[in-house]
């Protein structure tokens, strides 16, 4: 009786899970089919596949978009881990005083609308003349990133042993030492946690990309979104563009589960 | 006198020792300060400015001038509840999916880690991507699967994004943030006590009476977390707007609105006072939930 039960929930469990991925396989099994195939009135499951909408794909260019989103989101992670790294040091094994003021003043910063800053960037970064720019939208990133960084890696801070850190400041260790030989080490995961969500958000990011790059530092959340005004049959190319600009960050996910809820809650919850 | 060095050498390295930390925590400091807090004030002060990048030569002091035209136009009051309104639904509405997949998932079933990978992975989709294929694959009137499925149920096709857009946002939020919020109470139904669950149901208290007085009491703080980060997320949510409805039918948010006044109007003016109220609107929203919440936070991050 009991087992029964059991299987009846586990069975539910799984046809809900099935179909609440749906959209993402079908989006999947889209990229595969011809124009034809894919507006097709009556769903089709079983079809000749076809790399055509891959190949169209690189016809858009859309190599270069996925090399500007590459860059972006590299060069703002490796910056916000230099920067939130000494910061959450400061706010955790060294802690100063009003540790409080600082953090509410990061968090803060996540909360503050887009919108507060896109304007005078747009026009500061157009006098510049670094509209268009894979840096400047790098550094953008990078702020964008910052405070959630610093918050997650103060958490994973926070848990290296007080001990350690005594014993080595015992032995003579300056703060140098302590930091590299001693700290760091051991909250590598940690840092490895942050850097694959910084790269998420900067991966994945469309406000600030769309405003501020055009032609040359374009990336591929506004090239997908430039479908939208696509004429005619597009879904299986959408499909195929979209499964490329995904699969990277799903992938990513997949394997780090763990170290995304840690991170993704900012150590709140363990 | 060598000792006199030696306290010299002491009192210089503790000096330094208290200037480390501002040391350390400066340069995270001055660079948010610089691209966040800067170009803050810059939009106050392009605010009271008349400038429309169209007719640059005309730029002049305009005081209040497009704050009385924010107020007065009335695009603002309904880019508020459009706002609130559609982060409120999709963070109560992800919650409670959220909260059913977590207790779905907090069992020990085969094949439990897969169903748990494919739940979570809408929330790892670029959401641009999301949009488009929800749009064009899922609610479009021909060719979606929904309307496949609704047809076979022997309804009319609905043009969910065109018809419907406001409930279209909330689904696609929904499906897109429920996963986040299902992986943090998860994590909070997972740490509950085994023996407390044990002694519950040797008394025969019952599934759902364990579910409502032990269980929830316990995730209360995992779920004002999921509340607060869903909401700072959902607030800002631009994409699925500017693709799927484009501000049609109520989903005209206050970043949508200043996104079409300033890039599309290219009125520099009045697109920063709707910035500026925007701002404030945030700040006041935030600071209610952020202060209340914040110890909740703190006290979750120094367990």
């Amino acid at each position: 009786m009991k087992s029964t039960k059991a299987t009846l929930i586990t069975g539910a469990t799984w046809i809900i899970a099935v179909t609440y991925f749906f959209p993402v396989a079908w989006m999947f099994i889209n990229s595969f089919k011809t124009e034809n195939d894919a507006a097709s009135l009556t769903p089709k499951f079983i079809f000749t596949p076809t790399l055509e909408g891959f190949s169209r794909l690189a016809d858009r260019g859309m190599v270069d978009y996925l090399t500007n989103s590459l860059m972006a989101s590299v060069i703002s992670t490796a910056l916000v881990l230099l920067l939130a790294i000494p910061a959450a040091y400061a706010l955790s094994v060294r802690p100063i005083v009003k540790v409080q003021d600082a953090l509410f003043f990061f968090i803060s910063t996540r909360f503050m609308p887009a919108a507060a800053s896109i304007l005078p960037l747009f026009i500061i970064f157009k006098n510049l003349r670094v509209l268009d720019n894979i840096f400047a939208l790098s550094l953008v990133y990078a702020a964008m990133n910052l405070p959630i960084a610093i918050w997650m890696m103060r958490s994973f801070l926070s848990e290296v042993p007080h001990e350690v850190i005594e014993a080595s400041r015992i032995d003579g260790a300056n703060f140098e030492t302590e930091l590299w030989s001693v700290v760091l080490p051991i909250v590598l995961p940690g840092i490895a946690a942050v850097a694959l969500i910084c790269f998420i958000f900067s991966w994945n990011e469309y406000f600030f990309s769309v405003l501020l790059t055009s032609a040359n530092a374009k990336t591929t959340p506004p090239f997908l979104a430039s479908f939208v005004d696509g004429r005619g049959q597009f879904l299986a190319v959408l499909s195929a563009a979209s499964t490329v600009a995904a699969l990277p960050v799903i992938l990513a996910g997949w394997f780090a589960q763990k170290q995304l809820v840690r991170g993704l809650a900012m150590g709140a919850v363990k | 006198m060598a000792s006199g060095t030696k306290i010299e050498q002491q009192a210089k390295s503790a000096t330094k020792e208290k200037f480390l930390p501002r040391k350390l925590i400066a340069p995270a400091l001055i660079f948010s300060i610089a691209l966040t807090q800067v170009p803050f004030l810059v939009t106050i002060y392009f605010s009271l400015m008349e400038w429309n990048l169209l007719k640059p030569q005309e730029k002049a002091f305009a005081g209040i001038d497009n704050y009385i035209y924010v107020f007065k136009t009335g695009d603002l009051l309904p880019a508020i509840i459009a706002t609130v309104g559609l982060t409120a639904f999709s963070v109560v509405c992800s919650l409670l999916v959220g909260l059913f997949f977590a207790v779905l998932l907090d069992r020990k079933f085969r094949g439990q880690s897969i169903a748990r990978t494919l739940i979570i992975t809408p929330f790892l989709i670029m959401p641009a991507a999301s949009a488009l294929i929800w749009k064009f694959s899922m609610f479009d009137t021909n060719i979606g699967i929904i309307n496949f499925v609704v047809q076979k149920l022997g309804f009319s096709a609905i043009g969910w994004s065109t018809q419907y857009p406001y409930i279209s946002v909330i689904i696609l939020l929904t499906w897109q943030y429920a996963p986040f919020m299902m992986l943090i109470l998860l994590s909070g139904l997972q740490s509950q006590s085994r023996e407390v669950l044990e002694a519950a149901s040797v008394d025969r208290a019952g599934v759902l009476r364990t579910f409502a007085f032990i269980t929830l009491p316990h995730l209360r703080q995992y779920i004002e977390i999921a509340i607060l980060l869903g909401t700072i997320m959902l607030l800002q949510a631009f994409d699925p707007i500017a693709i799927m409805t484009k501000g049609t039918g109520g989903t005209k948010t206050l970043a949508y609105l200043l996104y079409e006044r300033a890039f599309v109007g290219m009125n520099v003016g009045q697109a920063a006072a709707y910035g500026v109220v925007t701002v404030i609107l945030t700040i006041i929203v935030a600071t209610i939930s952020l202060r209340s919440l914040f110890k909740v936070f703190i006290s979750g991050v120094s367990k």
